[in-house]
C-alpha cells in the first residue's frame, strides 16, 4: 500500500504514505477489536487508506506538492477520484511494488541498507524487527533506514522499469538483495533462532513480483526463485517440532514440501535459456539434485561436486569451497574431503564459522577418530551463534563418543 | 439480569504491527468469552476521537477536546447479574495493557 500511495503522493512524500498506512492499521485495530475481523481484511484496509488519501489530496491540495507525473490529474475534482482508484487497482499495486523494490536497491546504498528498506517499506517490518533480522542495534538501523529513505526521496519518482540503460544493473542489485534476504531467513546467524521462515516467505513473495514483467522475468530471475523454492521446500524438515536444527544428512525427507519442489523444478527448467549461467542457476541446480534424492544415498554427489567446481569459478568463497569439500567427501570418502578442506584458500575467514568445525567433526568421525571429532564439535559449539546451533553441535559431540 | 454500558476510556493503541495484532487478538478473545457466557447484549462500536459538542441550538462547536486519558474510544452493552458482576467481567479487558480503563454504568431499568 505504501508503494501505491507513493504513486499518488510522490516518492518525496514517502513519510506521508507511511502515515496513511499506519493510520489505516490503527483504525482497523479500533474497529476490529470490537466488531471482529472482517472477511476481507486487506480490502478493508485498502479502502480505508484510499479514502484517507483522497481526503488528503483534496484538503491539502496547496499545502504540498504531490507526484510530479500526476500533477493535473490530482488537481481536478473530475479526475482525482478515478486517479486514486486506479492507483489501488491490483495490477497498479503490483507494478508500484515492483518499482518500489527497484527504487530501494539504489546504487548509492549499501546492500544491507537496500534489504532493510525493502523489509521496512514493502514488507511492513517495523524498525525494531528489521534490526532484529540483521543483528543490528535499533538506533543504528533507524539511522540506516532514515538515510535510505532520504536517498529514495531525492530521486523524486519511483524507478522506471522501461529505463533500458539502468535496468540490468538495478535488476542485478534487486536479485542480490532478495538472495541476501532469503539467506538471512534460511541460515541466518540470528541470536534467537537459526531459521526465520518469515524472511524466506517475504523474499519469495517479492521475487515473484519480478515474474510479472518481461523485462524483469529473466532466466536469472527464474533461477533465483527456483533456488528459493527448492531450499524453502526443505524448511519443514530443517527444524523439528521442538525447534532443533536438523542437518541435510538427517532430515526426514518425507516432510519436504513436494509442491514447492515441483514449482522450483519448473522454474529451473524455465531458467535454462539464454547464454549466461549465474550463481543462482548453479545453486538452484545443486538444490534440485538434493530434492530429487529420495534418500541421502541416492544423491548424485559427482554432479554436485561438478556444479560446485563451476560455482567456484563464478563466485569463489571459502564457504563455497567448504560446501564443495563436503560434497567431495560424499563422493570420494572422508580422507579426500579433509584434504580438500585443508586446501581451502583464505580459510582464516572460516575461523569463526561454526559449520567449518562441524564439517571437520563429521569427517573425522567417519574415519573413526572419535575424540578428534568431539573436539571439533565442541569448537563448533563455542562458535555457535544461537541456541539452536549450540544444541546441534553439543548433540553431535555427545553422539560421536557414545 | 440487568444491562450495563462499558465505556472504554483512554489507552494508547499505537504500537508495532505485532503488538497491534496481539492487542486485537486479546480483545477478540475477551469479547468472545463474554459472549459465550451470555453477557454480550451488543458488541458495540469504536468512536471517532472528536466530533461535535452541542450546547444549545446556537452553540455547536467542535469537540470534545478531552484529555487523552479520558477520551471515550468505544462502548459495549453487556448484561450481568448486578454491577458487581459487570465490574468483575470488565476486569479482563485488554485496554489495561495500554493504560486505559473501563467505566461501567448501569442502564436505568424501567420497572413495570
Amino acid at each position: 500500500m505504501v508503494a501505491a500511495l507513493t504513486r499518488l503522493f510522490g516518492v518525496h512524500n514517502l513519510a506521508l504514505a507511511e502515515d496513511v498506512v499506519q493510520d489505516a492499521f490503527c483504525r482497523a485495530l479500533e474497529v476490529w477489536k470490537l466488531r471482529g475481523v472482517p472477511e476481507n481484511p486487506s480490502a478493508w484496509l485498502m479502502a480505508t487508506a484510499k479514502n484517507r488519501a483522497l481526503d488528503i489530496l483534496r484538503r491539502e491540495r496547496t499545502a504540498r506538492t504531490y507526484a510530479p507525473e500526476l500533477g493535473r490529474q490530482l488537481e481536478s475534482e473530475w479526475t482525482l477520484a478515478p486517479t486514486v482508484a486506479e492507483a489501488f487497482g491490483e495490477s497498479a499495486i503490483r507494478d508500484d511494488q515492483l518499482r518500489m523494490m527497484f527504487s530501494c536497491c539504489h546504487p548509492q546504498l549499501p546492500e544491507v541498507a537496500q534489504v532493510a528498506l525493502m523489509l521496512n517499506i514493502l514488507c511492513g517490518f517495523g524498525v525494531s524487527e528489521v534490526a532484529a533480522a540483521f543483528l543490528t542495534k535499533q538506533p543504528a538501523m533507524e539511522k540506516r533506514i532514515a538515510r535510505g529513505k532520504k536517498v529514495l526521496a531525492s530521486s523524486m519518482r519511483l524507478f522506471d522499469l522501461s529505463d533500458e540503460r539502468d535496468l540490468p544493473a538495478r535488476l542485478s542489485a534487486v536479485q542480490r538483495a532478495l538472495y541476501l534476504l532469503f539467506s538471512e531467513g534460511y541460515h541466518g546467524a540470528h541470536a534467537a533462532t537459526a531459521v526465520r521462515g518469515e524472511l524466506c516467505v517475504e523474499a519469495m513473495r517479492l521475487a515473484e513480483l519480478l515474474l510479472a514483467s518481461p523485462q524483469t522475468a529473466t532466466p536469472a530471475t527464474h533461477a533465483l526463485i527456483a533456488l528459493m523454492c527448492l531450499n524453502a521446500a526443505r524448511l519443514p524438515a530443517r527444524v523439528d517440532a521442538r525447534g532443533n536444527l536438523s542437518s541435510l544428512y538427517e532430515q526426514d525427507r518425507a516432510l519436504w514440501d513436494a509442491e514447492l519442489i515441483a514449482k522450483g523444478e519448473r522454474l529451473l527448467d524455465h531458467s535454462a535459456t539464454g547464454t549466461t549461467i549465474t550463481e543462482f542457476h548453479i545453486e538452484a541446480g545443486i538444490a534440485s539434485l538434493h530434492s530429487r534424492a529420495r534418500a541421502l544415498e541416492d544423491t548424485d554427489w559427482p554432479m554436485i561436486v561438478s556444479l560446485y567446481d563451476t560455482l567456484m569459478t563464478i563466485r569463489p568463497s571459502p564457504v563455497v569451497a567448504l560446501n564443495r569439500a563436503i560434497a567431495v567427501a560424499q563422493r570420494d570418502g572422508a580422507e579426500r574431503g579433509l584434504a580438500e578442506i585443508s586446501a581451502i584458500a583464505n580459510a582464516d575467514r572460516l575461523a569463526e564459522y561454526p559449520f567449518y568445525f562441524g564439517a571437520l567433526g563429521e569427517l573425522e568421525h567417519r574415519l573413526g577418530h572419535c575424540d578428534i571429532a568431539r573436539d571439533h564439535f565442541l569448537t563448533a559449539r563455542a562458535r555457535a551463534r544461537n541456541p539452536m546451533e549450540r544444541q546441534f553441535f553439543a548433540r553431535r559431540a555427545r553422539e560421536v563418543v557414545s | 439480569m440487568s444491562d450495563f454500558l462499558y465505556l472504554y476510556r483512554g489507552g494508547d493503541s499505537n504500537g508495532t504491527p505485532e503488538q497491534m495484532q496481539q492487542s486485537m487478538q486479546k480483545w477478540g478473545a475477551w469479547l468472545q468469552d463474554l459472549g459465550a457466557k451470555g453477557h454480550i447484549k451488543d458488541q458495540g462500536n469504536p468512536l471517532e476521537a472528536t466530533g461535535k459538542v452541542v450546547k444549545k441550538k446556537t452553540a455547536i462547536t467542535d469537540g470534545p477536546y478531552a484529555e487523552a486519558k479520558d477520551i471515550i474510544g468505544g462502548y459495549t452493552l453487556v448484561q450481568a447479574k448486578d454491577i458487581g458482576e459487570a465490574a468483575k467481567l470488565a476486569a479482563g479487558c485488554p485496554i489495561f495493557d495500554n493504560g486505559g480503563f473501563v467505566e461501567v454504568r448501569p442502564i436505568m431499568q424501567m420497572s413495570m
